[in-house]
């Protein structure tokens, strides 16, 4: 490895790190992928909680839920004990940053969507449209995913979604 | 065909549909995901600053311990100053009659009145009265008070519940003054009655504007269902900790006639509200933990209204003065007593004693075994998984239910589910920062969870509008924390910038922030919001501190005085607090100078006497030989030069 690549990998390795602390609250080196039941509490599963996944993605890479699923799959305990150690996780997720994969959606490229979408070429998607294509298409919302979206994207007055507004807006606040 | 192509085009037309889906699905996804994190940071910010603040109060308490243990020689150079300090008068039985007959109601007051002997009528009454904004007045608070400390005293120190099929418990954590919470609490839940049990996991005051109403509907409704309503002790149930995080202040500000006297009643209550509760003999409910020492047995034992304060340890005579935990001896050794203090030895817990409830109220659950004194808060210990399953087993308990932590959903089950934190105020940093939670028990059966947000608006904002509040609100604390040690940090930098260039690395960068502030935080992450980076990514180290800058309140005065000030203006909040006896608001400059020499020997503090004196001289503007310290403490306000002030700040000081 070049020196170059050396000090790469270097940073790449401390923001991971970072990255998977701040979800390792318990300070133990492993992350959730599931809330573990308890012996004396069978069942007490509150709910699948991604927090891999939002750390993959807060590193700036944009998998695909199936993508994801088959990343999860490589780090996670050979029995699926529901954690993910770091130890695992960080020569994973180096490679994933260093081959550049899962590179996030160019603007434009979204836009081309909405349009697709949007077929008679209005402008804007009604609340009524967004939520059968994003909860019956592709890789489908979940409700809280649904309701999410939706409180930042519709309009109130016209109860419709802007689209090119609406991305216009999102751009904003990741920069 | 026909159908063929129309069908085709049909495939064609609903696979560019679904590619559009996935397209629009990927990328919010993403965006969802750094949303998300960027709250998770933000809240990482406000802990560990949180954190922070509570280890310096606890070392607030050695500060203390050094006064008491120089206690001649303070009390030869300013005897006045002593009896202020440790004179607490604080008689065995404050007459009832001379305190609340004293007090009024006048015939013009529109507040809630209640009736003593209270009934389910009162709670009621309460509740409706606090959601129309009233006040209740000084003369009924008392009542409560007095009736609550005489109720709490023949309670043990740990409640026994017991549960049935038709009989399940609610328990709540942390309220810290938040009203709007506990009414949606009630809402959801239902009001406390004789078949609608409650357990308060201590800290119901503090931080939030309506520790009072709490603390009254708590205590009403305690007093009318006293086997029912059970409440623990928690870490702000502490006179101390009220001065430094705004219950002290609330009182003062919603009382102003007769703020003093409900001070001085409620220090007393505090003390006799139990340590924890036992359910169905399996489940232990304390406000913060446990630690590798921990004696169930003990502390049913011990008088608990000795435990005054966190800040008010035992103290003991030894030559040496470091806190040794293998010396079993108790503290309770005799003071010299030139001076005034009333606290005879037999008004102290024994050492061992007072540690065991300090760790009670402030230790922290962790995933890494064994037990380490927690550091964050400089008080308590953090406990791991083994150390819950030995005295779970030692004291034949199955679970810990516990508080003291917030926790982004309202609650947290860690320890192989041997141990679950319910924090039970929601938005406790900012608003949309966390959920809250109470937990529904019963029997042998699941623990349940409700969660809820209190939204300020009717319709809640969107989640990016909330975490941008949030993230602003965090990085602003952040910066004034940088500002504080401004000088240390210049320092070392420099020390690493070897071609004084002005950059740095960002590994240097991160290196000295986190040495310096001592702060565990993902530095590179957040590196963007608190400097600025030149095109091959180094930082530029000095561009932090080009957008805020503390308001001097003295032109002349040296920025390290400034910056000590500013760092230390909780502590010295607090302090000059316990002088102003009277909650005057005004210190005399005598005051003032020899607090500060105090403060400046104990703490290792370079700042000459005479730099303090025409600082002081300064802030005396009118010249009358006091200070109204609230003033001197607003004037190191710290001024963003791109950012408005939140007003919310005020709850800070």
């Amino acid at each position: 490895m070049s020196l170059h690549t050396e000090l790469v990998v270097a940073e790449y390795h401390r923001k991971i790190k970072e990255a998977f602390e701040v979800f390792d609250h318990e300070a133990n080196n492993t992350v959730d992928v599931r809330i573990k039941a308890g012996a004396f509490l069978p069942g007490l599963s509150s709910g699948v909680s991604r927090e891999i996944g939002t750390i993959i993605r807060s590193l700036g890479c944009c998998p695909s839920e199936g993508e994801l699923h088959d990343l999860i799959a490589e780090v996670e305990e050979e029995e699926p004990t529901g954690y993910i150690r770091y130890e695992k996780f960080l020569p994973v997720m180096t490679e994933v940053l260093l081959e550049r994969r899962y590179r996030p959606i160019p603007e434009d490229t979204l836009l081309r969507a909405f349009e697709v979408l949007d077929s008679s070429k209005r402008g804007f998607l009604t609340r009524e449209e967004l939520i059968k294509y994003m909860t019956e298409e592709g890789e489908p919302f979940s409700q809280e995913e649904m309701e999410e979206m939706l409180s930042a994207a519709v309009d109130p007055e016209s109860n419709s979604i802007h689209y090119k507004d609406y991305i216009a807006m999102m751009v904003v606040d990741e920069s | 065909m026909g159908c063929g192509t129309s069908s085709s085009t049909k495939d064609r037309k609903s696979e560019k549909a679904l590619k559009a889906a996935l397209v629009i699905q990927n990328w919010y996804r993403g965006y969802s995901a750094r949303l998300k994190a960027r709250q998770r940071y933000a809240l990482t910010i406000f802990q560990s600053i949180e954190y922070a603040d509570e280890q310096g109060q606890l070392q607030l308490s050695n500060f203390f311990s050094f006064m008491l243990e120089n206690y001649t020689q303070i009390h030869e150079k300013d005897p006045e100053l002593v009896a202020r300090l440790f004179g607490r008068t604080l008689q065995d039985s404050k007459d009832r009659q001379e305190y609340v007959s004293f007090v009024d109601v006048p015939d013009s007051y529109n507040g809630p009145r209640l009736q003593f002997p209270l009934t389910f009528t009162d709670i009621d009454l309460l509740v409706e009265a606090f959601k129309q904004q009233q006040i209740l007045h000084a003369h009924y608070v008392l009542e409560v008070l007095f009736e609550t400390k005489r109720v709490l005293k023949q309670m043990p120190n740990f409640t026994q519940v017991k549960t049935s099929p038709t009989k399940e418990i609610t328990i709540c954590g942390d309220l810290h003054g938040k009203l709007d919470d506990l009414f949606l609490i009630f809402y959801k839940n239902g009001l406390p009655s004789g078949s609608n049990s409650y357990i308060f996991n201590g800290d119901f005051v503090d931080r939030g504007k309506h520790s009072m109403e709490i603390l009254m509907i708590l205590f009403v409704s305690f007093l009318v269902y006293p086997n029912d309503l059970h409440l623990n002790r928690g870490n702000h149930e502490d006179f101390m900790m009220n001065l430094r995080y705004g219950f002290t202040k609330e009182i003062l500000h919603k009382y102003k006639l007769h703020g003093k006297k409900i001070l001085q009643i409620l220090e007393d209550v505090y003390t006799w509200l139990p340590i924890g509760t036992i359910i169905d003999n399996e489940i232990l409910v304390i406000h913060g933990g446990i630690s590798e020492s921990t004696d169930l047995n003990l502390l049913h034992r011990i008088e608990r209204h000795k435990m005054k304060s966190v800040l008010m340890p035992p103290i003991s005579i030894d030559e040496d003065q470091d806190t040794d935990l293998k010396k079993t001896k108790t503290g309770a050794n005799v003071v010299p007593r030139e001076g005034k203090t009333n606290e005879s030895p037999s008004e102290q817990l024994p050492k061992h004693e007072w540690e065991q409830v300090i760790d009670i109220l402030w230790s922290d659950p962790r995933g890494k075994r064994g037990c380490y004194p927690n550091t964050s808060r400089g008080g308590g210990c953090y406990f791991g998984p083994d150390i819950t399953s030995k005295i779970l087993n030692k004291f034949q308990l199955k679970m810990l239910i516990r508080s003291h932590e917030c926790k982004p959903e309202g609650y947290e089950i860690c320890h192989d589910g041997k141990v679950v934190t319910v924090f039970s105020a929601s938005n406790y940093y900012e608003e949309g920062s966390n959920r809250g939670a109470y937990i529904k028990l019963c029997c042998d059966m699941t623990p349940r969870f409700f969660q809820y947000q209190v939204t300020r608006a009717t319709c809640l904002r969107p989640l990016y509008q909330r975490v941008n509040t949030m993230e602003s609100s965090a990085i602003r604390i952040l910066k004034e924390r940088m500002l504080s040690r401004k000088t240390d940090l210049i320092r070392a930098f420099q020390l690493q910038d070897r071609s004084k260039s002005g950059k740095l690395s960002m590994g240097q960068w991160a290196f000295s922030m986190e040495n310096t502030l001592g702060l565990n935080l993902p530095w590179r992450s957040l590196s963007p919001h608190l400097v600025t980076t030149d095109k091959n990514g180094n930082i530029n180290y000095m561009s932090t501190f080009q957008d805020i800058h503390i308001q001097k309140p003295v032109k002349e005065a040296q920025s390290t005085l400034i910056e000590t000030l500013y760092r230390y203006r909780s502590d010295l909040q607090i302090i000059f607090n316990v002088i102003d006896s009277d909650h005057s608001g005004l210190i005399s400059m005598e005051e003032f100078r020899a607090m500060w020499k105090l403060f400046n020997s104990h703490y290792s503090i370079h700042i000459e006497d005479f730099q303090v004196d025409e600082l002081a001289e300064r802030m005396d503007l009118n010249k009358d030989g006091s200070i109204d310290f609230n003033e001197f403490l607003k004037a190191f306000y710290v001024v963003h030069k791109l950012e408005k002030l939140n007003k919310s700040d005020a709850n800070l000081l």
